[in-house]
């Protein structure tokens, strides 16, 4: 945000609304380098070079089979099970490629949660549904597991509405509170990323803006990659803006410069409705 | 063509319908001084609350506009350097309106023509004049190297204003039965000074809408 006093020290801005940004390769925790991706013959995604740093928060946009949730799966390897699929590039979360041959799928997606776009809750209770991947990890500690689940439900700003009802069904819950209940158990595994795909899709207004503010409160801890088609919601949430087209990345920056002066007129069209 | 185009070409048709009616209200108003026509001031005077009403329909639209479609890049930077425009142009329509009131309050008031060639009032109300069209031709053909030739006259219009109290207090002290018409000549000619200064604003703006610069306080005009 720009302050008075940032304004009266930063003398070479040509334009508050133009500034570039600059990836801070030091905290760098995702690294994504040439990643093309094919279903069969079908090219998906090409040439893709991406860096994500620690504690952002960064939005994918494009227009529907532009390539930007295959993208997003690709980090917690969820196109593995897809038949006919192969990647070549790189795929590196905090320095390890993901897609080396040593690194089990269970341990990736302990260090990278995910959250879809209609909420998933299991059919068990609310606490189980949190202490599911704590369970499925081996954690038997009765009383670590009660500590976790309530610090993710608080995390996932769900605690005071859910406090009282623990044991009940979570499909008791409300389609806003089942997404947050998602998001709660993709926390109480401590990842590092948290992927999200159109989390706030189907939800209302009220839902949605709920998810916005916990994503603010979560990137204090956590880096979030984000799915979505709604463009005030992209500007409303990240730090950095993704665009694809194509399978292409076409333009990816400081959230603030791609809605205000896009470098490439492909993303003022699409952001601004002309196309897409 | 999408509902927000749609918005966008009506508020731009409003924005250039008002600008010329500014520039006609300029036209008239310095023509008022140079041929002491006070019919023509009348006539300005009389059109000031349709520039007002422009204002406040243009100011609206924005908001709707802003608030219904929420523009984002070029459209942002559209609304919002038509918004600082809006506001410029009617501080403009103001000061023709303020020298056409002199006339109409003062209805013997003949400037000596002397006096007018001395100052240089209609060079100073030419260039005015030229802003005034450029900063249109600027706007309506979204290209900011019109708008950059805007930014040179008005250091001419700057200095017409600084040399008038000069030129005028040799003049008063020559003449000094003509002190009142000095003064109403000078309380003129800073009118168009500050007509001058807004449209250097407007030209600003059309950068900031056309290649997104910040010209504002950069010095780089």
């Amino acid at each position: 945000m720009m302050t008075i006093e940032n304004i009266k020290t930063n003398t070479n801005f040509s334009s508050p609304l133009g500034v570039r940004g600059s990836l801070d390769v030091k905290g760098l925790t995702i690294d994504a380098k040439n990643v093309d991706f094919y279903y069969s013959e079908f090219h998906a995604l090409k040439n893709i070079n991406f860096e994500v740093n620690k504690n952002e928060v960064v939005a994918l946009i494009g227009p529907s089979g532009c390539g930007k949730s295959t993208f997003l799966r690709l980090m917690n390897r969820m196109n593995d099970l897809i038949p006919g699929t192969r990647m070549t590039g790189s795929m590196l979360i905090e320095g390890q490629d993901i897609y080396a041959p040593n690194v089990h799928v269970d341990e990736l997606r302990k260090e990278v949660g995910m959250v879809f776009q209609k909420p998933n809750p299991f059919p068990k209770s609310i606490f189980e549904n949190v202490a599911y991947g704590l369970r499925v990890n081996g954690i038997k500690d009765k009383t670590f597991i009660e500590e976790r689940v309530i610090e993710s439900i608080k995390s996932a700003a769900l605690w005071d509405e859910v406090k009282d009802k623990l044991n009940k069904s979570a499909f008791a819950l409300s389609g806003g509170q089942q997404q947050r209940l998602c998001i709660a158990r993709a926390l109480a595994i401590s990842p590092k990323v948290v992927l999200m795909d159109e989390p706030a899709s189907a939800l209302d207004p009220i839902s949605t803006a709920k998810i916005e503010d916990l994503i603010h409160e979560l990137k204090k801890d956590y880096t979030i990659i984000i799915v979505t088609h709604n463009m005030q919601q992209a500007s409303r949430v990240s730090d950095k803006t993704a665009y694809f087209y194509l399978g292409e990345l076409i333009e990816y920056d400081q959230t603030i410069k791609i809605f205000t002066n896009p470098e490439k007129l492909s993303t003022q069209n699409y952001i601004t409705g002309r196309f897409g | 063509m999408r509902h927000l185009e749609q918005e966008l070409y009506s508020l731009r048709q409003d924005v250039i319908d008002m600008w010329k009616l500014v520039i006609s209200q300029v036209a008239n108003a310095g023509e008022s001084i140079l041929s002491f026509d006070k019919e023509l001031a009348q006539k300005v005077s009389m059109r000031e609350k349709k520039v007002d009403a422009y204002e406040l329909k243009i100011d609206s639209d924005c908001e709707n506009i802003i608030a219904l479609h929420q523009p984002v890049a070029v459209d942002l930077r559209f609304v919002l350097a038509v918004l600082k425009i809006n506001s410029n142009l009617e501080r403009i329509a103001d000061f023709a309106y303020g020298i056409s009131r002199t006339f109409i309050a003062n209805p013997t008031l003949i400037l000596d023509a002397e006096l007018i060639t001395l100052t240089n009032l209609r060079i100073m109300i030419d260039d005015v004049n030229k802003m005034l069209n450029q900063g249109l031709d600027a706007f309506e053909n979204e290209n900011s190297d019109i708008a950059s030739a805007i930014f040179s006259e008005d250091y001419q219009v700057d200095e017409i204003n600084n040399n008038a109290p000069h030129i005028i207090a040799e003049y008063i002290m020559k003449n000094p039965d003509r002190t009142f018409e000095c003064l109403q000549l000078i309380a003129s000619i800073r009118k168009l000074e500050r007509m001058g200064d807004h449209c250097s604003n407007i030209a600003e703006e059309i950068f900031f809408y056309t290649d997104a610069k910040v010209l504002k306080h950069s010095g780089k005009k």
